[in-house]
């Protein structure tokens, strides 16, 4: 386990110290989770801040998954899915894009910055793509530094 | 309806154990038929299974292989007959009796483990080992490779001591299964079938036929299939890049393209038409493997052809540093000292000579010296270079009938061409066969389902090293032992490549031993392998969804390279998510779904019409689709190909058994308006003009094969449409075969010039369309017919006349056309000039600009994806890739099938190709669907959504939200009147967007469960 761990959180720092966020991705079984496999086999090198849960569709993410990763701990979160258009359940991927819209404001009200969770469309012939989605968004989360806001904390 | 029997056998020979085979195996046992397949050595697997990784998306080889072995493996209308050769064939098409001889493994298939404890104990331990190169030694009992199908070794009775000495036997001590058997005895005997599939491959040139590049002499040349083995985690130097002189690692490595290809001095032709691939590939993984190689590839044109290829090749240039120099090397000369190669060479800028560490030669291929016996027991005729002749128009069949043929053993063809051929040769036989499917076909029993509910969980944890491809970056021990320290893991191991057929069998013992009722893998990706994991638990008497899969390859080890200690963490984040998702996985019912046994196709084109008519003739009824008037697609412009058909003659023969086939249903100028339903239960509207008026028709299919076609490209460079003297070489094919070609009269051009590229591998266009070339050759040709005096000139970047048309490209420069190279940095330029196109340009060899004034410019500008294919890959649910062509399931082995279930591709929709090509793909989308038209019920989905009545309060926000109208309010107890949700599961896709979206938690997805998500995140997380 990390060495510099905040206890209760998921956060590590990195050998040098440096904050480097742990980031949930809800990926897509159809198109983003493909690509991310075709940046596994085209060996594209992305931070290793994310950890992935496939879903059928980006349209199976319940905003709840989203706020309960924020409050166990979790920096940020990420959610990918097709191509609008693309879709493999035909428009799973629009019921998310008008979900996340609403928990957007959500988030706000919450006094999450809404930095920290993110949505995206990657297709399955886009590696590079989602390597770069990745570190964009590992960056985003970086800037805004450790979550504390929903963590739950022990009583003393 | 299943047609009456016709008397003949519903079983099928395969010849070959390589990817073809095993693919063409794998197609008709699926589809209701049983197979023999014949191998001559010890496991199945041929060339692919010595192979590192694959171009161009860099898997690697045994990956992606492994499967489709254990299947085969393990198919239960699949007869494995390994050490096997065939001696003779008797009978008619249809009643075909075989003869062969299985040689004696001294090992018993039933007994043996595969435990590899007699390999170690066998004293006779310095023989040469073939599969390695001779890299490495084997014993006289071996196992072909490590993950060899069947996983049981050998006996070399010519070198084992029990049987030249009679002494010895410490290999029968050592088995403990009393699996080792000397007095096995060599048997001949013989199997009815209805057809048979030659699939028995090629190998690779043999060096001799380059003596001046010291092969055998020099320690540190190597063959490419050495280099192979060089770089394979499971070679003889485990994955490490040394050389074989002194163990060194090699820093200067050049390959040495062309060895026994395109050299008509030792009666070798042809092109290899992969050698380029995969020497540029060897060298992108040897720089992989260590950074500080300095790769150069020594080659005459890099043929990069294929899809994604000249991308690949690019990338292995700009950002792995790949030198790609154009230049024959004349010969290699070792430094006795050091034993390092001086290679003298010729290129653009004269003779030089320059020092490497190792040298690779990138042999071509040439049918083995053995299948010229093999031709003529079965009596099917060679062409002079000892391959089986094919014609382009039936490229799956040899010259007997009954018998077919795929892969290289008809030329040399890389794995994609493989494996369409080898489903194209599938479904021949099936159409030869169509009244015999499911005649001797078993059905599987598996064993009984445990019971699980109420159970405590106890869970099996399986982490893969992948040779060294998760190994080498993550520590593979460290995982499975944290995965041992969580809760309810009962077992935790590692494995070598979990996919192989001996892990498969560990997993079950596993579970069988520590009676897991969960299971856990962490290797590559779902997409990939879980179905195969799934089919395992199963015969373990688990239930499929009681298996969970994480991937710490694609998202660990090849992505966190340079990071080993947060690539091992991450690995057992992952790990224990898998672990929390397991703990409250549910046994998930089985959905029977029936089966509309017809197919549409889209595009009525050489592919489409061929394709309709192979399912046709496999017993399917077909609806053809075309958008024209008239059937014919893009082929009705060509006249002959380079091998000299009349396209024209055999595009109305097509047309007209399309037309008149009584199962087939041709529907012309009509457009696709909606697609719906799933695999097995589509329903498709068209449109189509009936007598001036604009109609609508609906049919039911169960599959869906898209074939429509390609468009060639109107040029807009080089001041096309500016004269009549310049045209497209579409434009001058027509001319060549036109009895009035007006000004384009072939007989008044003194001089032509050809651009070749015009529009391709161009950055907005980073393909190479794969025929021009070949036509432009074929024009070249005719033009020279027609009149020897006409100059052509083609200026060209790389002339990609891969395979056998090279021997056309030879032809050519023999008839006087001229060639002439240029770079993308320095394209010629035209003007126009007193109405005439003046090209300028620069030929590097001779350092000098040139100019011609000709008659006549040509400009090869190649082909475009088809318009409405984006609307199509919409309706359909499928991806195009980046240029536009439709995106197949997987470049490698799935090349006609689209990752959705029941939807198949054909012809240049897919990529530029030949008519042979689109022909054999066609084909192969026939032998494909007949996986799933030969059923009477598929099994659905099981991972749909279930309501929990009692927490509905049937608000109905879920019907609005199902794309597939699959969730309906309805009144659930009529006594009661209580209303709520009510899941179709044949209809239902299993997205989730009603759970996601239920205001009640009344909606869950099966495999998806609300409780498994939320736990994988809390593990992540506590």
């Amino acid at each position: 386990m990390g060495e510099s761990r905040v206890p209760g959180a998921a956060t590590d720092m990195t050998a040098g110290g440096e904050f480097s966020p742990k980031i949930v991705a809800f990926l897509c079984n159809w198109c983003s989770y493909a690509g991310a496999d075709l940046a596994g086999i085209s060996r594209i090198q992305y931070p290793p801040s994310i950890r992935v849960i496939r879903v059928p569709c980006s349209g199976r993410v319940d905003p709840f998954y989203i706020l309960k990763a924020l409050q166990s701990g979790a920096d940020g979160v990420l959610i990918s899915g097709c191509h609008p258009g693309d879709c493999h359940y035909l428009t799973g991927n629009y019921v998310a894009r008008r979900r996340f819209a609403v928990l957007n404001d959500l988030l706000g009200f919450a006094g999450i910055d809404p930095g920290r969770v993110s949505f995206s469309w990657v297709s399955a012939a886009e590696g590079e793509r989602f390597a770069e989605v990745v570190r964009e968004v590992t960056e985003k989360v970086r800037l805004l530094g450790p979550n504390r806001k929903l963590l739950k904390e022990e009583v003393a | 309806m299943p047609e009456p029997s016709t008397g003949k056998v519903g079983a099928v020979l395969v010849v070959g154990g390589g990817i073809g085979g095993v693919q063409a195996s794998l197609d008709l046992a699926d589809s209701g038929y049983k197979v023999y397949l014949v191998e001559r050595a010890s496991a199945i697997g041929g060339v692919m299974a010595m192979l590192d990784k694959t171009f161009p998306t860099n898997d690697c080889s045994m990956c992606i292989l492994s499967p489709k072995l254990v299947a085969a493996g393990r198919h239960e209308n699949i007869e494995l007959l390994t050490q096997t050769e065939v001696l003779g064939v008797t009978g008619e098409p249809g009643n075909l009796r075989v003869k062969l001889r299985r040689h004696a493994r001294s090992v018993d298939l039933a007994k043996c483990t595969g435990c590899g404890d007699c390999l170690t104990k066998c004293p006779v331990r310095d023989l040469t080992n073939d599969f390695e190169g001779g890299l490495n030694k084997r014993r006289a009992i071996y196992r072909l490779y490590a993950q060899a199908v069947p996983n049981a070794p050998t006996i070399d009775r010519a070198q084992c001591l029990k049987f030249t000495k009679d002494k010895c036997g410490a290999c029968q001590k050592a088995c403990k299964a009393g699996a080792i058997d000397y007095t096995q005895q060599d048997q001949e005997f013989e199997v009815e079938v209805g057809s048979i599939v030659v699939t028995a491959g090629s190998k690779i040139a043999p060096t001799v036929l380059r003596p001046e590049y010291g092969h055998g002499r020099y320690p540190n040349v190597v063959t490419s299939l050495e280099f192979e083995r060089i770089l394979s985690a499971s070679g003889p130097y485990s994955g490490h890049v040394k050389r074989p002189s002194d163990g060194k690692e090699p820093k200067r490595i050049a390959w040495l393209q062309c060895v026994g290809s395109r050299d008509d001095s030792v009666e070798r032709g042809y092109c290899s038409a992969m050698c380029c691939m995969y020497a540029v590939k060897e060298a992108v993984i040897a720089k992989e493997h260590a950074k500080d190689v300095e790769p150069t590839v020594f080659y005459m044109d890099m043929r990069s052809y294929g899809k994604d290829f000249d991308k690949y090749v690019e990338r292995a240039e700009q950002q792995y540093g790949v030198r790609l120099l154009r230049a024959r090397v004349a010969e290699v000369r070792e430094d006795p000292q050091t034993r390092n190669l001086v290679l003298r060479f010729a290129g653009d800028s004269g003779q030089r000579s320059e020092e490497f560490d190792l040298v690779v030669l990138s042999c071509g291929f040439v049918p083995p010296p053995e299948l010229a016996e093999l031709s003529k027991r079965l009596d099917i005729e060679l062409d002079r270079f000892g391959f089986a002749t094919t014609d382009s128009w039936s490229p799956t069949a040899t010259s007997r009938a009954g018998i077919g043929v795929a892969g290289s053993f008809a030329q040399p063809m890389a794995i994609p061409e493989t494996v369409t051929g080898a489903s194209g040769a599938a479904a021949a036989a099936e159409e030869m066969l169509s009244a015999e499917r499911g005649q001797l076909a078993v059905v599987k029993e598996m064993p009984a389902e445990t019971d699980v509910r109420g159970a405590a969980p106890r869970i099996g944890v399986f982490v893969c090293h992948c040779g060294i491809n998760i190994g080498g970056i993550v520590r593979v021990p460290e995982v499975t032992e944290f995965a041992r320290s969580l809760p309810h893991v009962v077992y935790a191991e590692e494995n070598l490549y979990s996919c192989s057929g001996d892990t498969q069998d560990k997993i079950k013992d596993r579970i069988r031993e520590h009676r897991l009722n969960r299971v856990v893998v962490a290797s590559c990706s779902p997409r990939t392998h879980e179905p195969l994991f799934q089919a395992t638990v199963t015969e373990a008497g688990l239930n499929p969804h009681l298996f969970a899969m994480t991937n710490i390859r694609d998202q660990c080890s090849w992505v966190h390279m340079k990071e080993p200690d947060r690539a091992t963490e991450k690995s057992k984040d992952l790990v224990k998510m898998a672990v929390a998702r397991a703990l409250r996985l549910k046994p998930l019912p089985k959905v029977k779904l029936p089966v509309t046994k017809a197919g549409l196709v889209i595009g009525g084109g050489v592919a489409g019409m061929t394709a309709a008519l192979a399912l046709a003739g496999e017993g399917f009824d077909v609806f053809l689709v075309e958008q024209e008037k008239t059937l014919g697609g893009n082929a009705r412009s060509i006249a002959r190909t380079v091998e000299g058909d009349d396209v024209r003659a055999r595009l109305a023969d097509l047309a007209a058994k399309a037309g008149c086939h009584p199962r087939i249903k041709v529907f012309t100028g009509a457009g696709i308006k909606a697609i719906d339903g799933f695999v097995g239960n589509f329903q498709t509207t068209i449109q189509r003009d009936v007598g001036g008026e604009r109609k609508e028709e609906s049919f039911k299919h169960g599959v869906v094969v898209v074939a429509t076609g390609a468009q060639y490209r109107t040029p807009t460079e080089y001041c096309y449409g500016q004269s009549p003297r310049i045209v497209s070489q579409k434009e001058l094919e027509q001319a060549l075969e036109s009895s009035n070609p007006g000004p384009l009269d072939p007989f008044s051009f003194r001089s032509v010039v050809m651009v070749q590229c015009v529009g391709s591998r161009e950055p907005e266009r980073p393909y190479c369309s794969r025929i021009c070339c070949a036509e432009a050759v074929k024009n070249a040709l005719k033009l020279k017919e027609l009149n020897p005096d006409t100059e052509v000139y083609v200026l060209y970047r790389d002339i990609r006349t891969y395979g056998l048309r090279e021997e056309y490209y030879r032809q050519a420069r023999q008839k006087g056309v001229v060639f002439i190279r240029y770079t993308p940095e320095r394209k010629p330029e035209v003007r126009i000039e007193a109405g005439r196109p003046l090209v300028t340009g620069f030929d590097p060899i001779l350092n000098q600009a040139i100019e011609f004034a000709p008659d006549l410019l040509v400009l090869s500008s190649g082909l475009v994806p088809q318009a409405g294919s984006e609307q199509l890959a919409q309706m359909l649910k499928v991806p195009l890739n980046a240029e536009g062509f439709f995106l197949e399931a997987h470049m490698k082995l799935r090349p006609v099938d689209f990752a959705t279930e029941g939807v198949f591709m054909a012809g240049l929709c897919h990529f530029p190709k030949f008519i042979d090509e689109a022909t054999a793909q066609a084909q192969a989308a026939a032998g494909r669907v007949a996986t799933i038209l030969s059923r009477d019920t598929l099994e659905a989905e099981a991972t749909v959504a279930s309501v929990n009545p009692d927490r509905c309060s049937a608000c109905h926000m879920c019907e609005g939200l199902c794309a597939y109208r699959a969730i309906e309010v309805k009144t659930i107890n009529e006594r009661t009147r209580k209303q709520a949700a009510v899941v179709n599961e044949a209809l239902c896709k299993g997205c989730g967007a009603c759970a996601a979206n239920c205001r009640s938690l009344a909606i869950d997805i099966r495999g998806f469960q609300s409780e498994n998500i939320s736990r994988e995140i809390a593990a992540l997380l506590d």
